[in-house]
C-alpha cells in the first residue's frame, strides 16, 4: 500500500527580551542555578504577575511577518497541572483568544513551491528545569527558565513530507531571527520543536491517529525522529496493528522514538482566563508603528534576488537562510556586479566549507569585500574555475586578497595565444603518438594533448584556448 | 484611651500626650491579657511592635511623623509582611515567613502605623465564622459562644475588644462587611482595584479586595487613605488620581436617595436583623434621606455565581502549595505525586479542600461551559442590576446577614446553611463594587447587627459620608463590649 504522510508542526520561540514575561528578573541563559527566580517565579504567596508589553510586540512583529491576523484583544489563560519545576501548579499561556492566528509560511522543496498555513502563535511563559541527574535519587529544580517569555507557534497539519516539515521549520527559523525576536539558539532551546505525524493511505480523506514526537531541538533531530516515526506507524499498521494517539520522545542516541503518555493519561488542563492579568489590548498604532519597523522579509528579498541579480528561485531560497547570510551575498553582489557567480560561491564553496567547520555565515573567515574580490577574477577570466579554487583555499586560511594570493602565488590564467601556440606546438612534437591516433579519428586523444598542454602551463593556460588552438594545429 | 479612635490616637500623640511606645505597650497588656479568651491573633511579638512604635517616635521626635505615625494597627494575616510569619489560618503556611511586604503593609508601614500582630482569619479567607482557621475559632468579643463572623473575623474582633484601634481585613464574598456586623465595628470593602491586591494571599483574585476595619467611619476613611492606590504590581489596580476618601464626610444628607433593594427584605431576613435597618432607615429619613424602593433581581444567583466563580479561582491559585519551595511538606511520601497528596491533604483543611474539588470539578473539560461560563454570564446580569439600580438612588442600604451572629458550631456542619447567609453580600464582589457594614443596633440576644451600605463605582467618600453622617446622629459604634 501506498501511505502518505501528514505532519504538524508546534515550535516553542523563545523570545530574547531581557527580562521575564511576568516579572523584571533577568532572562540571561547560564547563570547559577535559581539566581534569576524573582518572587513572581517562585510563586510565593501574594505575588502577580504584570506583563512584559515588549513580549507583545515581538508577537506582533511574527504575526506581520507571517501575514497574520492580529487579535486586538487577546486573552491570557492559566493552564492547570501539577509539576515540581512549575511554582504555581499552572502556566500562563493562551488558549482561546491567541494573539496571532491565520498566518502563512511559503516554503521551496526541491523547485515546489507551497504555503503551509500557521494556525496560531501564542505568548505564554516557560517552565523551569528539573534536574534528575548529580542528586543521587533526588531531582534537582531550576527555576532561571521560569517565566521566559515564548511564542508557542502552531502550523496547520499540511506538510506531506520530511522535506517539508525541514523546510517550514528552516523557514520559521530564518524568520524568529531575521526578525529579531529570538536569538536562536538552538542548543540552549530557543527553537524548540514538537512534531506530530500520522500517515493513511493515499488517496483516504480522514487523517489517520497522530502521535507527537516532543521537545526536539535540533533539524537534524527532527529529520530522524520524523523518518524513524514514519516507518514505525506504518510498520504498525502493515503488521495489521494500530496507531494510538500518544506523545513520544526521541532517543537521538537510538534514533528511536518511545511513549512518554497515552491519550487516556492526558492531562485536563482546566483553561481558564486569568484573572490576575487583563485582557491584552492592541492599538491600530502600535501595529502601524511595529509594521513601519520590520526589515524586508525574506520572502520579498528572494524575489528582489531573482530580479535584480538573476539568481534562480531556489538560490534566491537558500542566500535567505538567514539575514547574515542575504546580507553578505548582496554585499558580495554589488561589489563583484556579478550577481550569479556571487549566489554560487556563497551557496557552494563557502556553504560547504562552513558546514564542514560547524560555522555560521558570521564565523566566516572571506568577508563579501574579499570574495568580490575573487569573483571579479573570475568573471575577466584571470582565473579559471579550478585556478579560483586554488586562489579560494589560500584565502580561507590568509587574510590576503585574491588579487595579492594571485601575484604571490603567479596563478593568473595564460590566455596569451603565442605563449599557448608555443606549449601546444612542444605537445604535439612531443607525442606522435596522440597525433596520429587523433588525425584517425580518435576524438579522445585530444584531451591527451590538452591535458600535456595543461600540465606544461602547471594549470594556468585558458582550458578553451588550449582546446581551440589545439584544433587548427591538427586540422 | 483604650476605646479612643485613630482620629484621637493621632491627635493624642501629635500633641506627646502620650508616646508610640507607651500606647503599643498600653495594647499589647491588653492583648496578652485578652487573646487567651478571644483567639483573635495568630501572632504577636512584643519586640518587633515597640521596636516599629520606638521608630515612629524617633520620626516624631525629629519632626517627620506623618498624621497616623505611631498609631498601632493589626494586620490580617492575609498580608504578606516581611519577617512575620503569613500563615493564611491555614497549617499549609504555619512556617512561613514572608520575605516581602504586601503593597498594603508597605503603605502602612510608610505612613508610620505600628504593627501589633497579625489577626486569625478563616483558612484562605473562605469561611463566614471563623470556625474555618487552623489556629481555632475566633471568640465573639460580646458573646464568647458566638462565631465572629468571617474570613476577617479576628480584624473584627480586635478592633470589637478594642485589643487594635484598627484592622486590615480583605473582603472576596463579604469577609470585611459580615465580620464587621457581628462583631460590631464598621468596616468598608473598596471598589475592586482601589487596594492593590499584591502581597495580598490570593483566594478568587476576581473578586479579592482589601479595605479597613475600625471603630468609626471616620477612621475607615483615614486608613483607606493610607491603603489605597495604584500599584503597578497588580495587573488590576486602577491608575487613579490619589483621593482624599475624608473629604465629604461632613456633607449634610439632604435630598440623598437612599434604595432599599426589594429582594433584601423578603424571606429569610430575620426580625431582628429588619428592625435594626428598618431603624436605621428612618434615623436617615430624619437627617434628610429620602427612600425608593428598587430591585435587584438577580441577587438570589448570586450565591451560586460566587459559589463557582470563588473556587474556580481558588483551586488554581492553591495550587502553588504543593510543599515544593515553602510551606507544609509531608514527613514520608513514596514518590512526587503521593508527596503532593500526602502534603495537600494534611496542610488544608476541610472546607478548603471542598472549594478545590468543587473549582476543579466546574473548570473540568465538558463541564466549563455550563458552569463558569454560565457564572460569568449571571456575574454580568448581577453588574446590570446595581446598574439600573443606580440610575435611582445614590447608594443602596440593607442587612449585612439575614441574622445576628449564630453560635460556634451552629452551620459549621452544613456548608450549604453556611454559604446562604452570605445571600447580601456577595453580590457587591461579583459586581466590584463598594460597600461597607455600620453598626446599627443589636438582636434580641445582645449581639450586634451592622447596616450594609453599597455604594456605585468609586462612591467610597459618598458611603463613608453616609456613615459617618449616621454615627454622628447615633451611638451604636461607640458601644464597646464587657470584657
Amino acid at each position: 500500500m501506498k501511505w502518505e504522510v501528514v505532519i504538524g508542526i508546534e515550535v516553542h520561540v523563545q523570545l530574547n527580551t531581557a527580562s521575564k514575561i511576568f516579572s523584571g528578573a533577568s532572562t540571561a541563559f547560564g547563570a547559577a542555578p535559581n539566581t534569576q527566580a524573582s518572587a513572581v517565579e517562585l510563586a510565593f504567596p501574594g505575588v502577580l504577575p504584570v506583563l512584559n508589553r515588549a513580549v507583545v510586540d515581538k508577537a506582533i512583529r511574527l504575526g506581520l511577518a507571517l501575514d497574520a491576523k492580529i487579535n486586538q484583544k487577546n486573552v491570557f489563560a492559566r493552564k492547570n497541572y501539577f509539576y515540581p519545576d512549575l511554582p504555581k501548579g499552572y502556566q500562563i499561556s493562551q488558549m482561546e483568544l491567541p494573539i496571532v492566528e491565520h498566518g502563512k509560511i511559503k516554503i521551496l522543496v526541491g523547485d515546489q513551491e507551497k504555503v503551509i498555513g500557521v494556525t496560531r502563535a501564542h505568548m505564554e511563559e516557560d517552565a523551569g528545569k528539573s534536574l534528575h541527574e548529580d542528586f543521587h535519587g533526588l531531582s534537582g529544580i531550576d527555576l532561571n527558565r521560569a517565566g521566559t517569555p515564548l511564542l508557542e507557534v502552531v502550523s496547520e497539519p499540511d506538510m506531506r513530507s520530511v522535506d517539508e516539515a525541514l523546510a517550514y521549520v528552516k523557514v520559521l527559523y530564518a524568520l524568529v531571527t531575521w526578525l529579531g525576536i529570538c536569538d536562536g539558539n538552538m542548543q540552549e532551546g530557543s527553537f524548540r520543536m514538537d512534531v506530530n505525524v500520522s500517515v493513511r493511505p493515499e488517496g483516504q480523506k480522514e487523517f489517520g491517529t497522530r502521535r507527537e514526537i516532543k521537545n526536539l531541538n535540533s533539524f537534524r533531530f527532527l529529520e530522524q525522529a520524523a523518518k524513524y516515526e514514519i516507518q514505525w506507524q506504518i510498520d504498525t499498521l502493515e503488521d495489521g496493528g494500530k496507531v494510538q494517539q500518544a506523545t513520544v520522545l526521541f532517543d537521538p542516541d537510538s534514533g528511536e522514538t518511545r511513549m512518554m503518555r497515552s491519550k487516556e493519561d492526558a492531562h485536563d488542563y482546566r483553561y481558564f482566563p486569568d484573572p490576575d492579568l487583563l485582557p491584552v489590548r492592541i492599538s491600530d498604532e502600535q501595529i502601524a508603528r511595529i509594521r513601519a519597523d520590520l526589515p524586508e522579509l525574506p520572502g520579498a528579498m528572494q524575489a528582489r534576488f531573482v530580479e535584480s541579480y538573476g539568481v534562480s528561485a531556489y538560490d534566491a531560497a537558500l542566500l535567505t537562510s538567514s539575514l547574515k547570510q542575504a546580507e553578505y551575498f548582496e554585499a558580495a553582489a554589488k561589489a563583484s556586479g556579478q550577481g550569479k557567480l556571487a549566489a554560487n560561491w556563497v551557496n557552494g564553496e563557502i556553504a560547504a566549507r562552513l558546514n564542514r567547520d560547524g560555522k555560521e555565515i558570521g564565523d566566516c573567515p572571506i568577508d563579501a569585500a574579499r570574495l568580490s574580490g575573487l569573483i571579479v577574477r573570475i568573471a575577466d577570466g584571470t582565473l579559471s574555475s579550478k585556478l579560483a579554487k586554488q586562489v579560494f583555499e589560500a584565502m580561507w586560511d590568509s587574510e590576503l586578497s585574491a588579487d595579492a594570493i594571485i601575484e604571490r602565488d603567479g596563478l593568473k590564467q595564460v590566455s596569451d595565444v603565442g605563449a599557448i601556440e608555443k606549449m601546444v606546438d612542444e605537445a604535439i612534437a612531443a607525442n606522435p603518438k596522440a597525433v596520429e591516433e587523433f588525425r584517425a579519428g580518435k576524438e579522445k586523444a585530444l584531451n591527451a594533448l590538452a591535458g600535456q598542454v595543461m600540465k606544461a602551463s602547471k594549470g594556468k593556460a585558458n582550458p578553451a584556448q588550449v582546446q581551440e588552438i589545439l584544433k587548427q594545429k591538427l586540422a | 484611651m483604650i476605646n479612643a479612635t485613630l482620629k484621637a490616637l493621632s491627635q493624642q500623640l501629635a500633641a506627646k500626650a502620650v508616646s508610640s511606645e507607651e500606647l503599643a505597650g498600653l495594647y499589647l497588656d491588653r492583648i496578652a491579657a485578652l487573646n487567651p479568651t478571644l483567639n483573635a491573633f495568630i501572632s504577636v511579638d512584643r519586640d518587633k511592635t515597640l521596636a516599629e512604635a520606638r521608630a515612629a517616635d524617633a520620626l516624631r521626635a525629629a519632626g517627620q511623623a506623618g498624621l497616623l505615625a505611631g498609631v498601632p494597627i493589626a494586620h490580617k494575616d492575609i498580608f504578606c509582611q516581611q519577617g512575620w510569619k503569613t500563615s493564611c489560618g491555614s497549617k499549609m503556611l504555619d512556617n512561613f515567613i514572608s520575605p516581602y511586604d504586601a503593597h498594603v503593609v508597605e503603605q502602612c508601614r510608610a505612613a508610620g502605623l505600628v504593627t501589633l500582630g497579625r489577626t486569625n482569619m478563616d483558612e484562605f479567607a473562605m469561611g463566614s465564622s471563623n470556625e474555618n482557621s487552623f489556629y481555632g475559632p475566633v471568640k465573639n468579643p460580646w458573646d464568647l459562644a458566638a462565631i465572629p463572623g468571617g474570613s476577617s473575623g479576628g480584624s473584627a474582633a480586635v478592633v470589637a475588644a478594642r485589643l487594635a484601634p484598627v484592622a486590615t481585613g480583605t473582603d472576596t464574598g463579604g469577609s470585611i462587611r459580615q465580620p464587621a456586623s457581628h462583631c460590631g465595628v464598621t468596616g468598608i470593602k473598596p471598589t475592586y482595584g482601589v487596594v492593590s491586591r499584591y502581597g495580598m494571599v490570593a483566594y478568587a483574585s476576581s473578586l479579592d479586595q482589601g479595605g479597613p476595619l475600625a471603630q468609626t467611619a471616620e477612621d475607615c476613611a483615614l486608613l483607606l487613605n493610607v491603603m489605597a492606590g495604584f500599584d503597578q504590581r497588580d495587573s488590576t489596580s486602577l491608575e487613579r488620581a490619589k483621593e482624599d476618601y475624608s473629604r465629604d464626610l461632613n456633607a449634610p444628607l439632604n435630598g440623598l436617595k437612599i434604595g432599599l433593594p426589594r429582594e433584601y427584605f423578603a424571606e429569610g431576613l430575620s426580625a431582628d436583623v429588619a428592625g435594626v435597618v428598618d431603624g436605621a432607615i428612618a434615623e436617615l429619613k430624619k437627617l434628610g434621606a429620602e427612600v425608593v424602593e428598587i430591585s435587584l433581581p438577580n441577587t438570589q444567583l448570586s450565591i451560586p455565581a460566587y459559589y463557582v466563580i470563588a473556587p474556580a479561582e481558588a483551586s488554581t491559585n492553591l495550587s502553588r502549595y504543593d510543599g515544593v519551595r515553602y510551606g507544609h511538606r509531608a514527613a514520608e511520601y513514596k514518590d512526587l505525586v503521593d508527596m503532593y497528596e500526602k502534603t495537600r491533604a494534611e496542610g488544608f483543611g476541610a472546607e478548603v479542600k471542598r472549594r478545590i474539588m468543587v473549582g476543579t470539578y466546574v473548570l473540568s473539560h465538558g463541564y466549563y461551559d455550563a458552569y463558569y461560563l454560565k457564572a460569568q454570564k449571571i456575574r454580568r446580569l448581577i453588574a446590570n442590576d446595581f446598574k439600573a439600580a443606580f440610575e435611582q438612588c445614590d447608594v443602596i442600604l440593607g442587612p449585612v446577614a439575614p441574622s445576628a451572629a449564630f453560635n460556634l458550631g451552629e452551620k459549621s456542619g452544613d456548608p450549604v446553611q453556611m454559604y446562604l447567609s452570605d445571600i447580601y453580600t456577595l453580590s457587591v464582589n461579583l459586581a466590584g463594587l463598594p460597600g461597607m457594614s455600620v453598626p446599627a443596633g443589636f438582636a434580641a440576644n445582645g449581639r450586634p447587627v451592622g447596616l450594609q451600605i453599597i455604594g456605585n463605582y468609586f462612591g467610597e467618600a459618598k458611603m463613608l459620608n453616609v456613615a459617618h453622617q449616621f454615627q454622628q446622629a447615633t451611638d451604636w459604634h461607640t458601644k464597646a463590649p464587657a470584657l
